[in-house]
């Protein structure tokens, strides 16, 4: 999209400069993501460590900024091991499946106004679809290890997962009842007013922003819902049996929806890129993508905070909170929205 | 032309990989073809510029159903390939019907062809200026509420008949209380005595 023009200028037909401009947008838009997620997962680990009063990574780079990189490292060069019994096929693919996926889910994610690789129509349909199918990496590695351990792990996995996509499925429906719109730039344009106060979280829909962070931790397997890889029960979960580049594809997929969860939770309640004082030097669109990382940002130090401050949830405190507590919420708050939509706001029209 | 490259694409992999469902020897491995199929499919409905179905295809039967599909398949302890042996005796049986759907199928398609009644319906999918969600979502909550509403009715009782049909009702089973169990606290779990050397604690408590 970006670049279509700049191509098409050069000579080249247009559906060859569509290609190549995508292919490009693709590609700067992936590798600046893997660097983000290099220094937040840096920053998860310093959160971390500043609340149980440590120091965290400090040796490799001044304030172990390239403690990242030199993991990377460490990772690549290390044996690939595949165990006799595993299913070698389904073992490799699992965490490709993973991380494809998670990059997949970022094609459609708005930066900033007009910014984005597919503007789909579609879109947060999309998001939900590849953020659902995380669980097939998952449940894949746990079979084909032939392990006990990454087997219940994959068990535990197919469960919770789909558990709590049922709850982020009612909440994505209340905000686009809310937006009227699919696609993931109409919910933020929807959203665009004076202040930070006509954003999405500061309407009716405040408490699905609780319950959407509360059901994104567990959809990531993040601390206090990380049952998946419980390292007191199961050793380390499904990637009990990975090494060198597969167990580091596990990681970065892992990592790369978290901050997907975070990048969908700001678009859906903190209005994306929108300026949170919508007057002249602060909403000009180049900032968008600024306030935008601000508020994965935000978002994933809540995250951060959450996996250093939070004991970890017993497996049927786990499901009891998905089924009898955010589903019927959840729910109840869909047709609280559809009638706030339908009745009231149309004789309130200052009301968002 | 790209368009001709992605659909033999898509339509090759889904046969490719409808074939391995039921060629597969591993159950495992056939309900993962059937995902890869799935996803082929959506792919297919993407072209045909129903992106909505496609999207809904691969959250509600790969998201979900597949999930429990292959949550079930991977803890069955069942010798597939002992129970396939037999399968063979089927075949002529499994021919006929897919003979009797591809007659059906061809006879719909021509009759969409060659009836001018027909023209109409073919010229737009969707309402031109609409979203096939917002076309979709008109047709079921607007234009045919009702019926919409006796299928979501019709679907209710068969999920409250299997819940009935299943459920148990055991006697004597301790049930867990939340609220009882976070109203504990330390006053009313623990308790203090003195015990004197030799007696033991048996009538103290």
């Amino acid at each position: 999209m970006l670049f279509t023009n700049l191509f098409a200028g050069l000579g080249l037909n247009h559906s060859l400069a569509w290609f190549i401009s995508q292919f490009l947008s693709i590609l700067i838009f992936d590798v600046v993501l893997l660097v983000m997620i290099a220094y937040l997962l840096l920053a998860d680990r310093k959160i971390w460590a500043a609340v149980q009063m440590r120091r965290g990574p400090n040796v490799v780079g001044p304030f172990g900024l390239l403690q990242t990189f030199a993991d990377l490292f460490k990772f690549l060069f290390k044996e690939v091991i595949i165990p006799a019994g595993a299913n070698k096929v389904i073992f490799m693919i699992a965490p490709l499946i993973t991380v494809t996926l998670a990059f997949a889910g970022w094609a459609v994610v708005p930066l900033a106004d007009h910014w984005v690789v597919a503007d789909i129509n579609v879109g947060i349909l999309y998001l939900f679809a590849m953020s659902s199918l995380g669980v097939y990496g998952i449940i894949m590695a746990g079979w084909a290890s032939n392990s006990k351990y990454p087997f219940l792990s994959a068990l535990r996995a197919a469960a919770q997962m789909v558990s709590y996509e049922v709850s982020i499925g009612f909440v994505i429906i209340t905000v686009l009842l809310f937006a009227g719109s699919l696609n993931l730039s109409d919910i933020v344009r929807a959203q665009a007013g004076a202040t930070l106060f006509s954003w999405n979280w500061c309407s009716i829909l405040f408490p699905m922003l609780p319950i959407f962070f509360v059901s994104a931790l567990a959809e990531t397997n993040r601390p206090p819902f990380d049952l998946v890889e419980a390292e007191s029960e199961l050793v380390a979960g499904f990637f009990v049996e990975y090494s060198s580049t597969p167990f580091l594809l596990f990681f970065l997929g892992e990592y790369l929806s978290i901050v997907l969860m975070c990048a969908m939770c700001s678009i859906l309640f903190l209005g994306g890129w929108l300026s949170p004082i919508n007057i002249w030097p602060l909403n000009i669109p180049a900032l968008g993508v600024f306030w935008f990382l601000l508020k994965i940002c935000f978002f994933f130090f809540m995250f951060a905070m959450v996996k250093a401050m939070v004991p970890r949830y017993r497996y049927d405190q786990l499901m009891r909170l998905g089924w009898k507590v955010f589903l019927p919420t959840s729910l109840g708050w869909v047709i609280l929205t559809a009638a706030w939509v339908m009745f009231v706001r149309p004789h309130l029209p200052g009301m968002p | 032309m790209f368009e001709a490259i992605a659909f033999y694409f898509f339509s090759a992999i889904l046969i490719a990989s409808a074939v391995m469902v039921i060629a597969a020897r591993n159950p495992v491995h056939s309900v993962l073809f059937l995902i890869l199929s799935f996803f082929n499919a959506a792919g297919l409905f993407v072209l045909l510029g129903a992106e909505f179905l496609a999207m809904i295809l691969i959250v509600v039967y790969v998201g979900a159903v597949a999930v429990l599909f292959l949550f079930v398949v991977m803890m069955l302890d069942i010798d597939f390939a002992e129970l396939k042996r037999g399968s063979l005796q089927y075949l002529p049986f499994g021919v006929l019907i897919g003979l009797i759907l591809v007659a059906e199928l061809v006879m719909a398609g021509s009759v969409w062809v060659l009836k001018p009644v027909m023209a109409s319906a073919t010229a737009h999918a969707t309402p031109a200026g609409m979203t096939n969600t917002e076309a979709l979502g008109r047709i079921l909550y607007t234009d045919y509420v009702y019926y919409f509403q006796i299928a979501g009715l019709v679907l209710l009782v068969a999920m409250i008949g299997a819940i009935v049909l299943t459920l148990r009702s055991r006697p004597g089973v301790r049930r867990q209380v939340i609220s009882v169990q976070n109203a504990r606290t330390a006053a009313m779990a623990v308790d203090m005595h003195d015990l004197k050397p030799g007696q033991g604690s048996e009538g103290s408590a």
